[in-house]
């Protein structure tokens, strides 16, 4: 049951991975000034060469024929070279791909434990006027642009990591404690509490295993919010991580490394999401 | 909530004013340079002070506001439309078609929304005339924007296709696109409402974004993300405090919107 779970979602990756491959690749190739080269115009090659490069633009014009020869390539774990920095792109993607992970990781880890803190609590206490502050202090971050906030981490000198993190604070807050408040209301919980259990056992025997179904949902998703996020702090913080290598091939209209970026983030965001929906419905199974 | 949901209105209804009186308010323009006053404070010329290049930056918040409120709306109408045609024509037909058009669905979610933008962004030749990128930035918010809102309505299509009333409908004689064009889509009112609403603060905050890491509207043309762009070089914000203004303007915008569409499921209903 198990596995035949994991190829169906292993296999709809694939298929999701390979037609946005195809998709960014036919933008690629629809994209103006593709067939332009300004290596063309170096006056220093002779017209051997700039036949040899016409006929390797010509060589991409066919669009099944572009595609079919760049998924061969990767797949030999050749990702082609980078046109802006000039370097292969998987030595590229392999130096920065660490940091970006670290990031990441730390933002989420951030982010969750304020989400789950503040939103347990508000879902616990009931307080109107802390309900309020928590709601307005994630309304207020939900207007901010991620952008903004990466300068404003830059401003008072602290990490980006927890710029991501309030980033994604917001998002996941307001799920997460809707999530816990009605939870909390259910009626075996009343009747628990009526009985005289303690509040751990409670949240730990009633609440958790109710809501975290959901609440891995919701956490699938935050992964891609927090590689999303990482464009704007990379690029405003100057770290030097996957996010900053896409905002830079998008200056420089660096398409090859633009689209395995692409590519790399989706299967990444492809795989959380499936992998929470399959925790999930482990769990569900299990209570 | 109902008297919040009236201060939002009005407070939209104030900044969509004024900002569309910035031909009166500031007559000098956005891109006229003083270049006696380069970077200068507020002064009583110039309410925000000038920028690095000495243009007035009130007069640029005025008309940056006005490109925001204007296109931001027209973007959400875009993908507004095109979510309702994808979405409530595959709830409609069902079977294979929504199948496709909830795999397509999928492939644009599966992307985290910035890289979209910014990959869509870089095909586009990033130096053309300043008018043709306000076009082109807000086109592209309006075209990748409509499939989280596509996957609402072919579920509230889908939901509808099963009521009674399009039954009896189509018992009477009723099918095709008239079916659709009378009985369905007039009853997706409520959610393509909640989605109209609910794109707006989303775009503008993506045109923020955009600007800022220079992907958005080109110079001399002002709009938010131009004009947040300037707290870049800041070193502490107690030296020009007045460079918050348009980041204060925004988050008090942003925050109406939410307001003004406070319950979703009230409007829905």
């Amino acid at each position: 049951m198990l596995g035949r779970k994991l190829a169906r979602h292993g296999l709809a990756i694939i298929a999701m991975a390979l037609l946005g491959g195809f998709l960014a690749a036919t933008l690629v190739r629809l994209a103006p000034g593709f067939n332009t080269d300004e290596a063309q115009l170096d006056p220093r090659l002779n017209s051997a060469s700039v036949q040899a490069l016409k006929q390797v633009r010509a060589d991409q014009s066919n669009i099944f024929r572009f595609y079919a020869h760049s998924l061969r390539r990767a797949l030999r774990g050749d990702l082609g070279v980078s046109l802006s920095l000039g370097q292969p792109v998987n030595d590229l993607l392999r130096e920065r791909i660490p940091l970006t992970l670290r990031l990441v990781g730390m933002g989420l880890l951030l982010s969750w434990a304020a989400v789950m803190a503040l939103a347990l609590s508000a879902a616990r206490l009931r307080i109107s006027a802390y309900d309020g502050l928590a709601t307005t202090l994630s309304g207020t971050l939900v207007c901010l642009p991620a952008a903004v906030l990466a300068l404003l981490s830059v401003l008072w000198n602290v990490p980006g990591a927890l710029a991501i993190g309030l980033i994604i604070f917001p998002r996941d807050y307001r799920y997460t404690r809707n999530l816990l408040a009605k939870a909390y209301t259910r009626p075996h919980v009343l009747a628990a509490r009526a009985r005289g259990l303690g509040e751990g056992r409670i949240l730990f025997w009633h609440i958790i295993p109710v809501a975290a179904p959901q609440i891995l949902a919701v956490a699938g998703v935050s992964v891609s919010l927090a590689l999303g996020a990482t464009i704007p702090v990379e690029a405003l913080c100057g770290l030097a991580g996957v996010g900053q290598l896409a905002w830079q091939a998008a200056l420089s209209r660096d398409l090859p490394l633009l689209v395995n970026i692409t590519i790399l983030v989706t299967l990444v965001t492809l795989l959380a999401n499936s992998g929470a929906d399959l925790i999930g419905s482990m769990w569900r199974g299990q209570s | 909530m109902k008297a919040w949901r009236m201060v939002a209105w009005v407070v939209l209804l104030l900044v969509a004013g004024v900002s569309l009186a910035a031909n009166r308010l500031a007559p000098a323009g956005y891109a006229k340079q003083y270049r006696e006053a380069v970077a200068a404070p507020p002064t009583h010329q110039h309410w925000l002070g000038t920028d690095d290049v000495g243009r007035d930056r009130f007069a640029r918040l005025l008309y940056g506001t006005r490109i925001s409120l204007l296109l931001a709306p027209a973007a959400a109408l875009l993908s507004t439309l095109m979510a309702a045609l994808i979405g409530g024509l595959a709830g409609y037909l069902g079977g294979i078609w929504a199948r496709a058009a909830m795999a397509m669905t999928d492939l644009f979610l599966s992307l985290p929304w910035l890289f979209l933008l910014i990959t869509i962004r870089a095909l586009m030749p990033l130096n053309v005339a300043p008018l043709v990128s306000v076009l082109v930035t807000f086109l592209l918010l309006g075209v990748l924007g409509w499939s989280s809102a596509a996957r609402v309505l072919c579920s509230a299509t889908t939901t509808l296709r099963n009521a009674d009333f399009v039954r009896q409908a189509k018992a009477s004689g009723i099918q095709g696109s008239r079916l659709f064009w009378i009985h369905v889509l007039p009853n997706l009112r409520p959610a393509l409402y909640a989605q109209f609403w609910i794109s707006i603060p989303v775009f503008i905050l993506s045109e923020a974004n955009l600007g800022i890491l220079g992907l958005g509207v080109a110079e001399p043309l002002p709009s938010w993300g131009s004009l947040l762009k300037e707290l870049e070089g800041m070193v502490s914000v107690g030296d020009e405090p007045w460079k918050f203004v348009p980041l204060i303007l925004l988050i008090i915008v942003v925050t109406s919107f939410q307001l003004v569409l406070s319950n979703p499921d009230e409007v829905a209903a």
